[in-house]
């Protein structure tokens, strides 16, 4: 029997969550309603007596203070109109999970198979509404057609709809354990078509090479011993399309590119190869043992030294397009995957920080969304409600991050998601860093239990959609199986328990298992025995289901009984899958039958590689006219507004930037907390005074002109970022993440040899620039199709480069922040300003095309970092922050906000070049430039550290709110305004 | 003077472990365990061998039916591996023996929802008469806050101190009671261990974000009669040293952060006893 069980608010306690559901609607629709109530709907098929029952969900199921509990009635009927929004079969439901728990808990027995919890969100409407816009804002604001069913009924039609209000949403599958087998003696035509029905992304010749590897003899031998043929099955073809994906290959990186600059041409064997790797060679070589690497692209995260004892382990990945389908289960799946990556790196990092960065739309758009597409608004609330959850509830602090707009994220968002962790240097006498595995290692898998989550949901859609098919294309994570599944592995990795460990991400257990056994040499797992949400799972999609929250361990057979004896007792659930061999086969069974039996060495080699051309046409850019005569007040006022300057302190102030008590420069600082910082620092060990340092370099909107400088002014603005709050230039290292639009030319994606060529500037930029800085690249990742075509017009995302920065600072209490400090400090500024508006907020805000992108004197650069290094150790140095976004007059006026003093600032003695007018010195956005606030009694030491550089005092902070900028000392005054109004500005547009 | 033996439960979503461990290091506790909650249901560690008991914040369960709601399930309900005794049945035997239990954010939450504080109602049936719901912005936020500490209050965490800034990060932090009674009760016992204040006027205040959640009576932490049993939203164990504070790099704080008092006073009281 299924009892249905509604807990909300008592009527005269205010219900928070309802009413801010309230004003998103009158935001979000221009819809006024009069009142909204949040109820928890549990609906529960357990054998238990109604008097047991009620007894049970009275103590454990609400909160009788404040809340009232109805068992199968409605809690309330008085609703105009009642929006229960639950999930489609197969979605995580952790409230139901939780709950299940509390069950099992009281009555202190499992459930029974046929016993289960499912939740949903019951939401109750007053006001003048119909069923309409009811039906509308269910799918706007309350839910998600993809991942939700939802049921609208107005208040007095409750009592009539008692079935519906029952209906579980179980998962029914009616697969067995067959296997299908393809015969590839085919012509191109039937491979090509093979592959795209199961949507397996896999080319004629990787499908040919499939083939060819069949045929050879000796294979096919050991294949007949095993009860297979020459044809492949279902279960190696989803494993090798998995292995072989662009996600686990980065074939296009490793592709070899005939590339085209002005009638030249150059063959470049693989970008990752020649730029990337061959960044941090240059650097490891020049840095000799000075060198802070510890692995570097070998593993799932890049590891460099902390101090003697420790490491530290820093990866970021992206989650674009499961955010734009589902952006809250999409983004809270990136961040709890993300932290897999350090978790699985070595044997295990303990997480310390998350940082996050994303690419929207404008959330204010006001055109029409074309179909298929969610509004930019619901995309930035997800995005950011799901990094909330994940990162909050995993007690990993968000340190940092950015928000960038720019129209073109409109139908593919970008979600950035980074995770550092830190691990002892040895753990039990052996580098932590180092995995190996022992033939005869168990396979382990810990975790979460496998389901259709993930498992390339077209080949679902080919199927007959039946009301309980599983959605496969959008997870949810849940990052509180995951939190318990990491307190549990610490624990097994300080025990010495296991001998590997890697996360199962993209591709599931075919790559977990795959990737590891090339330690030993193969594998031989047994997948009837893998733990399943439901029944009805056929082999492949056990193999390749990308299910979360789950590890894989190799676990030394004598240490087996105490692992799992551990596990059970933390709660966490693993099973002993099989076994890892030195047979050089992948090996797979089902129920004693061999279901895929695959060389090791041609599943991780076999793959032919990619030739692609490229070729670079600079761009013509119609060139408009800059702004006439603007006031310079109001183009800074301007300025300080737009979503990419303006203030992000209603999305941080949501995220938990402090716990586990290592905080030392956050988000936001100043007076009165709200200022910008440029970087985070943080102490991981609370004993000690040593600081990590994590910043991020982002600026897409260069890349029309010259992917080139892009990269550079991304990279430089990482670097300098974290710079300015103190980080030694010899102790820091890069990650890069590539967000594309498609390179591969070809009928349908003309330009194709343009964005390769595009992709092989920024590259070229990494390699120039930073060995220069002595920053070395540790981990990276790339997603190369964020394209989307909507109603026939494809839309691509303006290629972007996230470079983020992990560093140390020997000292925490040496850390800056960006705020003014003191009334009188002298203000500087390092570096020139150049004519370099192209791309800059300054042009974009007015609608202007043209001008010079920013450049990069790398070595300028190079010598002012370290100078300011030293200033800053030794304590020079009051204040300092970037000039980025909005150029030298925006980062003046950020400082003040922040700190809450005035300036007077001399503008000609900005030290400049090549700029006519007083916007162009202002607003202009190049790189490499920082402004320093100096005591005055320390102005001679300091001054004399950067003798031979471009540096130039430009004025005092004031003792008032006033800032005011001159023509010249003593000359004409160009404007001012007061710190009050900036701020108001600047916070205005994101405040809600 | 006594040893002082300090356990902080962590385990089913508690984060905040570490750094409450690092206090209770600070705070002068000879012995600092950090214990899995499994460890105890299991029977492999008791409370009776500690004297000062720890529940850190964090999001036990992920708060999925209300802030600690199952894991207060589980504290009441779950019998410990071997005995007919549940984890509650061990806290309360531990406060009757004269020691310490101390709840941060979501340990208070547990606290509370265990009915354990205010802890008026009575031990065979443990009531709960009071609440930490949904903050009224419907939204989870971390921020710094001020704190007006009750002077006239029984608690011994508090002994001594006025005031202290401190960060709350936490979605359901508002104090709500079940009546004016209880709120009287509370009021009366000076069980209301600190309200969040206006710092220009040091006195307590409803205006957000202030007061961060809209808690009824700007109430921040609450004690139990005998002052032993003290939970409360806002972080002490987040603010240990002074490169905590948010403003350290422009006003001049003491190398030690004020969070540590909190530590110092729990463990000179069970060294003093």
């Amino acid at each position: 029997m299924i009892t249905r069980v509604e807990v909300g608010f008592r009527r005269e306690v205010p219900d928070g969550p309802g009413d801010r559901i309230r004003k998103r609607i009158a935001e979000e629709m221009s819809l006024s309603l009069k009142e909204v109530r949040v109820l928890s709907t549990y609906l529960i098929s357990i054998d238990l007596s109604p008097t047991d029952f009620e007894q049970m969900v009275r103590e454990a199921f609400y909160d009788p203070v404040v809340q009232d509990i109805a068992i199968d009635a409605p809690l309330r009927d008085d609703a105009d109109f009642v929006v229960e929004v639950g999930f489609k079969p197969g979605v995580t439901d952790n409230v139901g999970k939780t709950a299940r728990q509390v069950i099992q808990d009281y009555l202190g027995r499992p459930l029974r198979e046929d016993e289960g919890v499912y939740t949903a969100t019951t939401y109750l409407l007053y006001g003048d509404l119909g069923r309409n816009e009811s039906e509308q804002l269910a799918r706007r604001v309350l839910g998600n057609p993809l991942i939700h069913r939802f049921l609208i009924l107005r208040g007095e039609e409750l009592p009539r709809h008692r079935e519906a209000l029952r209906r579980l949403p179980v998962v029914r599958l009616g697969a067995t354990g067959d296997v299908m087998k393809f015969d590839l003696n085919q012509p191109p035509e039937t491979l090509i078509q093979l592959s795209k029905e199961r949507v397996l992304a896999l080319s004629l010749r990787e499908m040919q090479a499939i083939r060819d590897e069949l045929r050879r003899p000796e294979v096919l031998e050991a294949r007949r011993r095993h009860g297979l043929d020459h044809r492949v099955t279902d279960v190696e073809l989803e494993a090798i399309a998995q292995t072989w994906s662009e996600h686990c290959k980065h074939k296009i990186f490793n592709a070899t590119i005939r590339y085209q600059e002005a009638g030249e041409e150059e063959v470049i064997h693989s970008l990752f190869k020649t730029y990337i790797r061959g960044t941090t060679e240059k650097v490891r070589a020049e840095k000799g043992d000075r060198e802070i690497c510890v692995s570097v692209f070998t593993d799932n995260a890049g590891v460099i030294r902390f101090d003697d004892a420790h490491n530290l382990v820093f990866k970021v990945e992206t989650h674009n397009s499961p955010s734009a389908l589902d952006p809250y289960g999409g983004a809270l799946t990136g961040i709890v995957g993300v932290n897999r990556d350090p978790f699985g790196t070595g044997l295990g990092a303990r997480l310390i920080a998350n940082t996050d960065v994303f690419c929207f739309a404008d959330p204010r758009y006001n055109k029409p969304i074309p179909e298929g597409i969610l509004h930019p608004k619901k995309i930035y609330e997800g995005v950011r409600e799901g990094v909330e959850h994940g990162g909050n509830k995993s007690g990993i602090p968000t340190v940092n991050g950015a928000v960038v707009f720019e129209e073109r994220f409109l139908g593919r968002p970008l979600v950035f998601c980074g995770t550092c962790g830190i691990m002892p240097t040895e753990i039990n006498g052996r580098p932590s860093h180092k995995k190996w595995i022992d033939p005869g290692d168990r396979i382990v898998m810990v975790g979460g239990r496998i389901g259709a989550d993930g498992i390339h949901g077209a080949t679902f859609s080919s199927e007959e959609l039946s009301e309980s098919s599983p959605v496969t294309a959008v997870q949810i994570g849940d990052p509180i199986t995951q939190k318990k599944m990491f307190d549990f592995l610490l624990k097994a990795r300080d025990r010495g328990l296991y001998n590997a460990i890697t996360d199962n991400g993209a591709g599931g257990l075919s790559s977990s298992v795959g990737e590891m056994a090339q330690l030993s040499g193969g594998a031989e797992m047994a997948l009837e025995r893998a733990p399943l949400k439901y029944p009805g799972l056929r082999p492949w999609e056990i193999l390749v289901s990308e299910a979360q929250e789950r590890m894989t361990v190799a676990v030394p057979p004598e240490k087996l009984d105490a692992f799992l004896a551990l596990s059970e007792k933390m709660g966490v659930e693993s099973t002993d899958l099989g076994q890892f061999t030195d047979s050089g086969v992948f090996h797979v069974t089902f129920e004693g039958k061999t279901v895929c039996y695959l060389d090791m060495d041609f599943f991780h080699n076999g793959l032919p590689p990619m030739e692609l051309e490229a070729r670079w046409d600079p761009p013509h850019i119609e060139v408009s006219d800059k702004p006439e005569d603007g006031d310079l007040r109001e183009i800074l006022l301007n300025l300080m507004a737009t979503l990419n300057v303006c203030s992000k302190e209603s999305i941080i102030r949501q995220y938990d930037h402090e716990v586990q008590g290592g905080s030392v420069i956050k988000p936001l600082m100043g007076e009165k907390n709200d200022g910008p910082s440029d970087a985070a620092v943080l102490r991981p060990l609370l004993g000690s005074l040593e600081g990590v340092v994590l910043a991020n370099g982002i600026c897409p909107k260069y890349s029309d002109y010259d992917t080139y400088w892009m990269a550079a002014c991304a990279a430089d603005e990482a670097v300098r970022n974290a710079i300015c709050v103190g980080c030694d230039p010899d102790h820091m290292a890069a990650l890069d993440n590539f967000c594309w639009c498609d390179p591969i030319a070809s009928e349908t994606n003309p330009d194709g040899a343009y964005k390769l060529a595009q992709l092989v500037r920024a590259n070229k930029a990494l390699y120039d620039l930073l060995p220069v800085y002595g920053v070395p690249l540790i981990s990276g990742k790339d997603s190369m199709k964020n394209d989307v075509v909507v109603q026939g017009k494809k839309i691509s995302i303006p290629p972007t480069l996230l470079v983020s920065v992990i560093g140390v600072i020997p000292d925490a209490r040496k850390a800056v922040s960006m705020d003014f400090k003191r009334p009188g400090d002298l203000i500087y500024i390092l570096g020139t300003t150049s004519q370099e508006l192209g791309g800059s907020e300054y042009y974009e805000f007015y609608g202007c095309k043209g001008g010079e992108v920013p450049r990069v004197h790398a070595e300028a650069a190079r010598n002012r970092y370290r100078k300011l290094f030293s200033t800053i150790s030794a304590g020079l140095v009051r204040s300092c922050h970037d000039c980025s976004d909005g150029g030298l007059a925006v980062a003046l006026v950020e400082k003040a906000l922040a700190g809450g003093f005035g300036a007077e600032i001399d503008c000609g003695k900005i030290p400049s070049k090549g700029c006519e007018e007083w916007d162009e010195v202002l607003f202009s956005e190049s790189q490499s430039r920082l402004i320093v606030t100096v005591a005055p009694g320390e102005a001679d030491a300091f001054e004399r550290i950067f003798a031979d550089e471009t540096l130039a005092r430009i004025g005092t902070v004031r003792g008032d709110r006033e800032i005011v900028f001159w023509e010249d000392q003593g000359g004409k005054r160009l404007f001012r305004l007061t710190c009050d109004e900036a701020k108001r500005a600047w916070q205005a547009p994101l405040n809600f | 003077m006594k040893h002082v033996r300090a356990i902080v439960i962590t385990g089913n979503g508690t984060n905040c472990e570490r750094e409450m461990a690092y206090g209770c290091r600070l705070g002068g506790a000879d012995v600092v365990d950090i214990v899995h909650i499994s460890d105890l249901l299991e029977g492999e560690a008791t409370l009776a061998d500690y004297d000062f008991l720890n529940l850190p914040g964090g999001f036990l369960d992920g708060d999925d039916m209300g802030a600690a709601r199952a894991a207060a399930n589980r504290f009441r309900y779950r019998k410990i591996r071997g005995t007919n005794r549940t984890l509650l049945d061990e806290i309360y035997r531990f406060i009757e023996e004269d020691k310490l239990v101390f709840g941060v954010c979501n340990g208070f939450q547990l606290l509370v929802k265990m009915g354990l504080l205010p802890g008026t109602g009575k031990r065979e049936a443990p009531e709960q008469v009071v609440t930490l719901t949904h903050n009224d912005s419907g939204r989870f936020e971390d921020r710094w806050v001020t704190l007006k500490i009750n002077e006239a209050s029984p608690c011994v965490f508090t002994k001594g101190m006025r005031e202290a800034y401190l960060p709350v990060r936490h979605g359901e932090g508002k104090f709500f009671p079940a009546s004016e009674e209880v709120l009287k009760e509370i009021r009366e016992k000076g069980l209301d261990v600190m309200v969040y204040c206006d710092p220009e006027t040091g006195e307590a205040t409803s205006r957000y974000p202030l007061n961060p959640n809209g808690s009824v009576g700007a109430i921040a932490a609450l004690c139990d009669e005998t002052g032993r049993v003290f939970g409360m939203m806002p972080h002490p164990e987040a603010y240990l040293h002074r490169t905590n504070h948010p403003r350290w790099t422009r006003e001049a704080f003491p190398e030690e952060g004020e969070g540590v008092q909190f530590f110092r006073n729990a463990v000179e009281y069970l060294k003093t006893r």
